[in-house]
């Protein structure tokens, strides 16, 4: 039944220690790692400071190459790269947010944002590098304009979570805003036409099949139509957009649905999690292990019942899907249709101890890629580590309380 | 703290005898040795953490006992169950804050600690337990000059 089960490991590659506290965040250069550039890496750690990572292109192994320090009086609790790489933001509990220029190898801080009342949580870039988003313990989440010469001006802030705001995180492509907050919720933000107003267009609250404790994190998958959200009750939570189930908005905005709830995988909080371009979903949680997740498409109908079972209001009228070829557990249908056409997602591997203490971070690289293949059946495979040729590895980097930053290579066993 | 204390009588019991244990000084754990820790050693660390407000021991106004923790040692898993002294207690988080302090100090850093509100003591029992097992808020906390202060005299060491 577990096509994949041991058959693919988490080697770790290298073990990237110099912070003096526990790290909390880190980020990938989206312009590196390609073109011979080598791959850039930045981390931010409760030491006040952001270290810049590289890899050594002679022997692919990483130092640090960057300290930014003396500008953040406390913790750094997010970082984030703009699109094309040259600026990288920092969030601060110091209630500041910083962005920092890359001079010749030297990382200058070129703008600092003030405004929130308190610590700022997240910070996030717009496709387009033009916007910038930060949200706080304030219960704010504030949009700020990019201007030339790297100012910054609050276009919009934006009040609606009902407590401390732990994530912001732009769409991959559209000017849509995704906000997680200690309230359960998730919020999805929208500009009103041309008038530079934002407001709320969807909140996925316990009543949409959401989360029932602080939502830590959310990331989305390559085609952006899905997002994966982590909770401090336990569970992943798999949401779609498809304009064929649910009918946009008269501004085009298509609703996000609950389709599918990981649960019973995690012993404690999940601080993060990030959805690779391949499909591959990793998490981060508080009992120091890395899990992975891709989504089956095979025999899992039973196990998403039992997942959604507590969400799933149980109907009279049976209802039979027709695209349904699941035989006897058909059954499920009839009870809890919610799981007809919600894809299931099966455990691909738990890297148990994957740090000494809680993992707060986990984020794909993502240039290298490996292409996903397709069996018979239709169920996406990753192929072997012999098919992926030189450039084909897959790497995770993982930040933990315990001080060290994790280079991981997704590698099958031999 | 002059006017309106939070409990202004609060009922003092008295101490639990100390049982001697020996070689091992609790404050000075060796993470190295054999021995397990254990619900005493937990005890140990936490029964003298002054209240906020009054000049008594945790355990003196019964806000912790031995049997409020739950130890594995094997999965490194500490729980630690308080009773703050009146529902309405707006020290809890304080006191809250204080233990979880207390044990990550204490503790090896393999150590996972919950610390949460006995169930039906505390008018916001969900809003406290929700707010002490947040480390991200936790950690906001313990950069705030002003309640670490706080934190540590109720820490500081009891001479007698």
């Amino acid at each position: 039944m577990d096509l994949f089960e041991g058959n693919f490991e988490l080697k770790e590659i290298q073990k990237l220690e110099g912070h003096t506290d526990r790290v909390w965040n880190l980020a990938w250069n989206p312009a590196t790692g390609i073109s011979g550039i080598p791959a850039m890496l930045a981390s931010c750690s409760g030491d006040k400071t952001v270290r810049i990572w590289q890899q050594n292109s002679f022997d692919t192994s990483w130092e640090c190459k960057a300290v930014l320090d003396e500008t953040h009086t406390r913790t750094v609790r997010s970082c984030a790269w703009s699109p094309c790489g040259k600026l990288l933001a920092t969030a601060s509990f110091d209630a500041t947010t910083s962005i920092w220029a890359n001079v010749g190898g030297d990382f200058e801080c070129v703008s600092t944002l003030e405004g929130h009342e308190n610590e700022v949580k997240s910070v996030s870039w717009n496709p387009a590098g033009s916007l910038l988003a930060t949200c706080s313990r304030d219960k704010s989440v504030w949009i700020w304009e990019v201007l030339p010469g790297n100012e910054c001006e609050c276009l919009s802030i934006l009040q609606g979570h009902t407590q401390d705001v732990k994530m912001v995180q732009w769409h991959p492509f559209l000017d849509l805003l995704f906000t997680c907050s200690y309230d359960n919720t998730i919020k999805i933000w929208a500009e009103d036409g041309d008038s530079d107003d934002w407001h709320c267009v969807q909140t996925l609250n316990e009543a949409s099949n959401g989360h029932s404790s602080t939502v830590w994190a959310l990331s989305f998958n390559a085609a952006g139509d899905r997002m994966v959200t982590c909770s401090d009750d336990l569970s992943l939570k798999i949401w779609e957009s498809d304009p064929k189930a649910t009918p946009p908005a008269e501004d085009g905005f298509t609703p996000w649905r609950h389709v599918s709830t990981l649960a019973g995988y995690h012993d404690r909080t999940i601080f993060s999690v990030h959805w690779s371009r391949e499909g591959i979903i990793a998490s981060g949680a508080a009992d120091d292990a890395i899990r992975l997740f891709i989504r089956n498409e095979e025999g899992q109908h039973f196990k998403s019942l039992l997942m959604d079972a507590p969400f799933g209001a149980p109907v009279s009228e049976p209802s039979i899907n027709s695209d349904s070829s699941c035989g006897s557990t058909c059954f499920c249908y009839y009870m809890y249709p919610i799981s007809v056409d919600g894809p299931s997602y099966k455990l691909l591997l738990r890297k148990e101890k994957a740090h000494d203490m809680d993992v707060n971070a986990v984020q794909w690289s993502s240039q290298v890629s490996l292409n996903l293949g397709r069996d018979m059946l239709g169920i996406e495979v990753i192929p072997s580590l012999g098919d992926l040729g030189i450039e084909g590895t897959k790497l995770l980097a993982s930040a933990s309380d315990d001080g060290t930053i994790k280079i991981w290579e997704l590698a099958s066993v031999a | 703290m002059a006017q309106g204390l939070i409990n202004a009588n609060p009922v003092v019991y008295e101490r639990k005898e100390r049982r001697i244990r020996d070689p091992v000084v609790p404050a000075d754990v060796d993470e190295y040795t054999a021995d397990p820790i254990d619900q005493l050693e937990i005890f140990d660390h936490i029964r003298d953490i002054k209240d906020p407000e009054h000049p008594y021991s945790l355990e003196e106004l019964k806000v912790v006992s031995e049997d409020a923790v739950e130890v594995n040692d094997k999965h490194s898993h500490v729980r630690v169950t308080f009773t703050p002294t009146v529902q309405h207690c707006s020290m809890a988080t304080i006191i809250g804050l204080c233990l979880r302090v207390k044990l990550m100090r204490s503790l090896p850093p393999r150590y996972k600690v919950d610390i949460r509100v006995a169930p039906g003591t505390h008018a916001t029992e969900a809003a406290v337990n929700k707010q002490l097992n947040d480390k991200e808020r936790v950690a906001a906390a313990l950069e705030n000059p002003g309640l670490v202060d706080m934190v540590d005299q109720c820490l500081a060491p009891t001479y007698e």
